[in-house]
């Protein structure tokens, strides 16, 4: 087979983009037409990773030391400012494309059971292809523009997403708050642009890291503003502490949703742009600081709330903030690779743990359905002994879980244990890293219990659905759990890509992503620790998790669990826990009322009604009435008053010709 | 020649219409007084054309034509107010007033 040109890499993110149309067009007309749906959108996921796959393949064996930019047309040229419609092809952006619509294609054919109900299937694929295009722009865009224009695409995907049940007000709300929340990390990542634009005079990825060492001296304010505003941009779109509320909120959206874009691929794209711009976040002792501080802040402290949630997807999103924490620990730490390779792994067993919650709750929502009854089908203090009816979904999410806790063989262990030992190993040089790993080691403890508490909620104990309930119970119909096996797999083997050579591995992965990573790894080397550190730290991250695990056995008691209309309110640290901290009522005092006040007193009453309005609209009437009233007193009525005046006139007129 | 007594003539008369106009009440009255207007300016007219050409005496027709027009429009109206009114008297009338 003749290879093609590498610079049709185009055709991937144009096939979701042609399948968003078809679907978009059959939404309009025939929403019935859930087979042709399914076939589209399926089917342009599954082309579009088998582009990806060759792509990649291809790329692989030019062994191209530099990022391949395939420039197509000229999209804003302007002065100074020339920006090309360009992507690019290297070694990051190849992982992201093949996780991206690899995931994505698993999700797509889950969800073809999940919404097979629906009466908006072929909006919900039209919408889901819309996201996938942009996200692969995101990945592949050679520029910052362009990367934004994936950027605000996947929000405005994952806003329809989120209130893609529109009809019931808490979804939009959900919609709305992250779309807001993203907007003002998005107001970070544009500043950012500015100033490299100001500085660099280009905006090319290429042009702008080649020439960031010799513009920006190193450690400088003006390096620093920028990693930091950027890393604005990523706390919004990857829910980092501060902007982090709204992705829990965004569980209001459908599972598989839930899953593609909460968890595997969209709120990782902050991570990306991290990794993307290594160069920058190098000559930033305090940028790269920040991030890898904030990411071990934010994974403890979400891994905290995750301890006491209830609603299965909303231990989920927790997990997935705590392990997108975990990333930015990565790639602040300057371990790009360990940071990418937590990405990959964290997308499969993830995406697994949101899919095998989607098919609970999918079972749950039947057997409810069938009785009439109006329980809360997230719940897990409803469910309960699940693993005897779905002898698919628990052993699947069992092998996620150990995965996320980080027991050896699974994926989660390599990278979770990469990300802690770089960041064990850069304090050797920079103490503070010392907090950030203790954080992370604290986090890895909890995530092993909270997991642990799920699974042992959900699967085992007795079963507190219902009597008449119980018989409805079944497990997902192939087409869902055919996805599930296909990412227990990834779960399994992921470890495999970049198994360090202290457990005999060829760390494939890190080797891959070398070509990117060099440039910053030359301006802030990574710190290496001996092995026999290196093994202490292995061995006591597995011990941890394994604390975790056994302690959720011993501590937790799913026979003695009450159902959720009869449970009693938390009380104490558990309150604390069960309400997020009172994050978003911190939020809502401090920020929320303040601007609605500033809106409702300030610039409704005064400046609408009063200036815009009052002022302004009606004190142009009223100046205009004014003056007509002056021009009416002069219509008397009375011809001869008129005549009076016309004479008058006539005689002025030829008295001052006269003269 | 008679051309200044024929425009002192035609200036009495515009003068008259003028005060006619504008003194008095009754509506054909005023009407009449406009009509001695348009004939004044007629002998003007027609006085000046001894010496200007015959311009002046040709346009005396069209002022005529008006007139003619005038009267025929001027005083159905002024029989329609009366119906409505049961007065010509201009004071009573003063629907215009703003």
């Amino acid at each position: 087979m003749p290879a093609l040109p590498l610079s049709m890499v185009w055709v991937v993110p144009a096939l979701p983009l042609f399948g968003f149309v078809l679907n978009g067009t059959l939404a309009l007309t025939r929403p019935g037409a859930k087979r042709a749906v399914s076939i589209v959108g399926v089917g342009t996921l599954m082309l579009a990773f088998a582009a990806a796959a060759l792509a990649v393949i291809e790329f692989g064996a030019q062994h191209a030391a530099a990022p391949l930019v395939f420039h197509y047309w000229d999209w804003l040229p302007s002065a100074a400012l020339q920006v090309p419609f360009a992507l690019q092809l290297d070694q990051l952006s190849a992982v992201m494309i093949l996780i991206v619509t690899g995931v994505g294609a698993l999700i797509h054919v889950f969800s073809v059971g999940y919404m097979h109900d629906d009466p908006g299937y072929a909006r919900y694929f039209a919408y889901l292809n819309l996201f996938v295009f942009f996200m692969l722009t995101l990945v592949l865009g050679a520029s910052f523009p362009v990367m934004f224009v994936g950027w605000e695409g996947v929000g405005l995907c994952s806003y329809l997403l989120i209130g893609f049940w529109f009809n019931e007000k808490i979804n939009t709300d959900a919609g709305k708050k992250a779309f807001i929340v993203n907007r003002i990390g998005d107001f970070g990542f544009l500043v950012a642009m500015f100033l490299i634009f100001w500085r660099v005079g280009s905006l090319d990825f290429a042009t702008v890291f080649a020439k960031a060492p010799a513009v920006f001296p190193p450690a400088g304010a003006l390096i620093t503003a920028i990693t930091l505003f950027l890393f604005l941009g990523c706390t919004g779109k990857s829910a980092q502490i501060p902007l982090y509320t709204w992705l829990p909120d965004a569980m209001q959206g459908p599972t598989p949703v839930s899953a593609l874009i909460h968890a595997a691929t969209m709120v990782t794209a902050g991570v990306y742009l991290v990794a993307r711009c290594g160069v920058l976040f190098a000559l930033s002792p305090i940028g790269s600081a920040t991030v890898a501080g904030v990411g071990a802040l934010t994974a403890l402290f979400a891994a905290t709330i995750a301890l006491k949630q209830w609603d299965i997807k909303r231990v989920l999103a927790y997990s997935t903030v705590s392990q997108l924490g975990y990333m930015f620990v990565g790639v602040g730490t300057g371990a790009y690779a360990a940071g990418i390779f937590h990405l990959a792994t964290h997308a499969f067993f993830k995406a697994l743990l949101f899919l095998g919650s989607g098919s609970v709750i999918h079972a749950m929502h039947r057997a409810y359905h069938a009785t009439h009854s109006h329980e809360d089908a997230q719940d897990m203090r409803n469910m309960g002994g699940l693993a005897r009816s779905m002898p698919w979904t628990a052993p699947l999410m069992w092998i996620a879980t150990l995965a996320i806790a980080g027991i050896p063989p699974f994926a989660g262990f390599f990278s979770k244990d990469e990300i802690l030992g770089a960041a064990f190993a850069e304090a050797a040089v920079r103490p503070a890293w010392y907090a950030f790993w203790a954080m992370g080691i604290a986090a890895a403890l909890l995530t092993a219990f909270y997991m642990t508490r799920l699974m042992l909620y959900t699967f085992h104990g007795p079963n507190r659905t219902g009597e008449r309930e119980r018989e409805h119970l079944h497990e997902a119909p192939w087409i869902m759990t055919g996805p599930l096996v296909a990412l227990g797999v990834l779960t399994v083997i992921g470890g495999a890509l970049n198994v360090p050579p202290l457990l005999g591995g060829g760390a494939y992965l890190e080797h891959w992503l070398e070509p990117v990573t060099a440039a910053a790894g030359q301006l802030s080397p990574l710190v290496e620790a001996p092995p026999a550190t290196e093994w202490a730290l292995v061995v006591g991250a597995v011990l941890v998790a394994g604390l975790g695990i056994a302690g959720a056995f011993r501590i937790l008691r799913p026979e003695s669990l009450l159902h959720a209309r009869l449970a009693p309110p938390e009380s104490g640290l558990g309150r604390i826990l069960w309400k997020k901290w009172y994050a978003d009522e911190l939020y809502d005092a401090v920020i929320v009322r303040p601007v609605m006040w500033v809106s409702r007193e300030i610039l409704w009453k005064v400046v609408d009604v009063r200036i815009v309005d009052g002022l302004l609209v009606n004190g142009t009437a009223v100046f205009t009435r004014a003056l007509g009233w002056i021009g009416s007193q002069l219509q008397t009525g009375e011809v001869g008053a008129y005549v009076v005046l016309f004479v008058t006139g006539v005689l002025a007129v030829l008295f001052s010709a006269l003269r | 020649m008679l051309l200044a007594p024929a425009l002192g003539v035609s200036a009495v008369l515009f003068t008259l219409g003028v005060a006619g106009v504008l003194l008095r009440r009754n509506a054909i009255v005023i009407f009449m007084c406009v009509e001695l207007m348009l004939n004044a300016v007629n002998l003007t007219f027609v006085a000046l054309a001894q010496q200007l050409g015959v311009g002046g005496q040709i346009f005396v027709f069209f002022v005529m034509a008006v007139a003619a027009a005038e009267a025929a429009v001027g005083l159905a109206i002024l029989l329609a107010i009366y119906r409505h009114r049961q007065t010509l008297n201009l004071q009573n009338i003063n629907l215009l007033k703003g």
